[in-house]
């Protein structure tokens, strides 16, 4: 991309001159680099430069990816407080033992560890109710943007805004609707007659406000992927059928939702890993209240291993139980995936 | 129409608008009728537009109310602001306030102090070296304006060290973006257009990447960082996170489109590899870089988790999202500012989601990446 100085009428030289010397760090720091980097291809020969072009983003990955992976199993299978895992003692499945051992099964307060029975079942909650409601909704609004509507793509972008922004932002945009004191949604609430309900100390509410934030933070991302698999589906059987004299809805259940029963998988493969590692929308909104009402696996994962007294090695053996739950949804995924290239 | 007059222009101008506008919104393209399932679409997506955008809207609108109005039962929508009035005889600018009189006129006056129970101290501004009356609050209205205020955004600017945490987040995405474009490019280069030994091990290492999620391999991430020497250092935001699995998928994909005839021809010239990658695939795939870069500005700047574990209390490093976090986990919680603060730091991805919404949207669509 050149700017021709002499369409804006400055005097060209200036315009050239000011140009060069500011692209010459530039150019110089490119010429350095063809110069070393073309000498090690001499070295190397240029055979193996494929490996130097990988090696940059391949030791990230072994170093910050894979090794961790790896060393999560030590952590898990040994205790103490410290880090370092040659000042800590092995102690077999002694972090899986205590995570699980209850006086009474059938009462969690009895249990050793009983934050983290909660937090298990708080995500059991949270994921049982987050992945329908995300999925219907997706569905409608999919539904919704696929007719043939004026300002689709006004409407479109509306539900789409949220996917981009932060967690933290969702997370106060909505903590700023909740207050008791001037919230909007007590306000509204107050339209009708209902006294101002202190939500940040119910924590029924919470779970509910929680999993309502997370749907409208991520509902437009699905909402896409599945107005993308119904934008595929072929206009000529929605043609046939209606000469065929099928209903709206008959056209629904018959041709629509048979042809995108595997996006519709995809999708809810994808809303269960992420219900599952759910974390930091409703870290923001309600930080695990009250009290352990809103605690979620990751963020008990977090505060176990982050804040004294630092149980790394427990905190690990959660992280494993919670890697294989999601290495069987992502199995489930790479099994749909297949099918659905091969079906394709 | 040189002839109509005005009014005549008018009625036709206000049919047309009323037609024209009803017709724009809920005529189908190509058919005439509006059906049942139409109109309950728009109610479905006009609802639906107002959930998603109204909370935004509102933390907008809250951000430049000051404190005196920001707790207000009912709340109200726009930002008012009490008026007040320099009064001869007192140091501070008093707040106006219209006060009812026992004749039932109203008459404009400055409050002083505060109000106790549900009196209130009014004194006259004609004769402010009288001592206050006292009267009744339900006799009395404050004055109020609406103003859009920048008051609470210059407070959080004084008050709290927003500078820095806008630096380091914008040191942190600029610099991890360029290093992700750098370093993903080079990855994707190499597995895309040369045939190597242990390649596609590589690059199925590279997917499967994709499957570890932060969540489950933090505790050791944190041990390895703290070895290598990035804890608590801009390094351990910047460098790991950058080399995205995503990218090299997208980027590999891009480039598997580009002849290898090119690369061929540049060989047989003498080029070097370093060359090629530089000089001839980096400018082809220039579509496919914008869509990374753009992506991956919205995945640094929107980051928690790993700035969190990596800069832990280092709250000089802290980033944007980490400082909202901490402000809003205080036990008092300065609203005012911290409104302010949020909508500062959601500026940015909504200007660049106003710009290249289209690009977004669809490259969400095409490829299944999270923004």
């Amino acid at each position: 991309m050149k700017i021709k100085p002499d369409a804006v009428g400055a005097p060209p030289d200036l315009f050239r001159a000011i140009g060069r010397i500011l692209s010459l760090p530039l150019v110089g720091i490119l010429h350095l680099l063809d110069l070393i980097i073309g000498s090690l291809e001499r070295v190397i020969g240029h055979r193996r430069m494929p490996y130097f072009f990988v090696l940059p983003n391949m030791l990230i990955f072994v170093i910050f990816v894979m090794l961790p992976l790896l060393l999560n199993f030590l952590f898990a299978f040994t205790g103490g407080s410290s880090i370092l895992p040659e000042n800590r003692p092995w102690v077999g499945t002694g972090n899986f033992e205590r995570l699980l051992s209850c006086g009474n099964i059938w009462d969690v307060s009895t249990c050793r560890e009983d934050v983290f029975f909660f937090a298990v079942r708080n995500t059991f909650l949270f994921v049982i109710v987050e992945v329908p409601a995300m999925i219907v909704l997706a569905m409608l609004i999919a539904l919704a943007l696929n007719r043939d509507i004026r300002l689709r793509g006004f409407f479109r972008s509306a539900f789409f805004f949220p996917v981009l922004l932060s967690p933290v932002v969702v997370a106060l945009i909505w903590k700023w609707m909740l207050q008791t004191r001037g919230g909007l949604i007590n306000t509204v609430l107050g339209f009708f007659g209902i006294a101002p309900i202190a939500f940040v100390l119910d924590g029924n509410w919470m779970m509910f406000w929680a999993i309502f934030v997370s749907v409208w933070a991520q509902v437009g991302f699905y909402a896409l992927i599945l107005l993308a698999g119904l934008q595929g589906i072929p206009p000529v059987l929605y043609e046939a059928a209606e000469i065929d004299g099928a209903t709206e809805i008959q056209r629904f259940w018959k041709v629509t939702l048979p042809l995108l029963r595997p996006t519709l998988l995809v999708v809810l493969v994808l809303t269960l890993i992420r219900g599952v590692q759910m974390f930091d929308h409703v870290y923001v909104l309600t930080g695990g209240g009250p009290g352990t009402a809103t605690v979620l696996t990751v963020q008990y994962i977090y505060r176990t291993a982050f804040e004294p007294p630092n149980n790394w090695g427990m905190a690990a053996s959660v992280s494993l139980m919670l890697a294989a739950v999601l290495a069987v949804l992502t199995v489930i995924q790479l099994l749909l995936n297949r099918r659905q290239t091969e079906s394709a | 129409m040189a002839h109509a007059s005005a009014t005549e222009r008018d009625t036709a101008n206000y049919r047309w608008w009323g037609t024209g506008l009803f017709a724009f919104l809920f005529r189908r393209k190509g058919r005439k009728r509006l059906s049942a399932a139409d109109v309950i679409t728009y109610i479905f997506l006009v609802v639906g537009t107002v959930v998603m955008f109204f909370p935004v809207l509102w933390l907008i609108m809250s951000s430049f109310k000051p404190i005196t109005t920001l707790y207000l039962t009912p709340p109200t929508f726009l930002p008012y602001h009490p008026v007040m009035a320099q009064v001869a005889g007192y140091p501070e600018p008093l707040p106006l306030v219209d006060v009812r009189q026992e004749d039932g006129t109203v008459k404009r006056m400055a409050r002083v102090g505060r109000v106790i129970g549900i009196e209130a101290r009014v004194v006259d501004l004609d004769a402010p070296a009288e001592p206050p009356i006292r009267i009744r609050i339900e006799n009395m209205t404050p004055v109020q304006e609406v103003r859009f205020d920048l008051a609470n955004y210059t407070n959080a600017i004084d008050r709290f060290p927003f500078g820095v945490y806008l630096r380091n987040s914008v040191v942190i995405t600029i610099s991890a973006t360029a290093l992700t474009l750098l370093i993903n490019s080079m990855a994707a280069y190499a597995l895309s257009k040369y045939r190597f030994r242990g390649r596609n091990t590589i690059f199925l290492l590279i997917l499967s990447a994709l499957m570890v999620p932060l969540s489950v391999i933090m505790i050791p991430v944190f041990l390895v960082i703290s070895r290598v020497g990035m804890a608590g250092s801009l390094l351990g935001v910047i460098i790991p996170p950058a080399a995205t699995p995503t990218g090299v998928f997208l980027l590999r994909q891009y480039m598997l489109t580009i002849p290898d005839e090119l690369i061929e021809a540049a060989r047989i010239d003498g080029a070097t590899e370093w060359r090629i990658y530089w000089r001839i695939v980096m400018p082809l795939a220039v579509p496919a870089l914008a869509v990374l870069a753009i992506f991956s500005f919205m995945w640094r700047w929107n980051d928690f988790l790993w700035p969190l574990i990596v800069l832990g209390g280092r709250s000089d490093l802290a980033t944007l999202q980490l400082g909202l976090q901490s402000f809003q986990g205080e036990l008092n919680v300065q609203w005012d500012s911290l409104l302010a603060m949020t909508v500062l730091s959601l500026l940015p991805v909504v200007v660049v989601f106003g710009i290249l919404q289209k690009y977004i949207t669809t490259g969400i669509a095409s490829t299944g990446l999270k923004g």
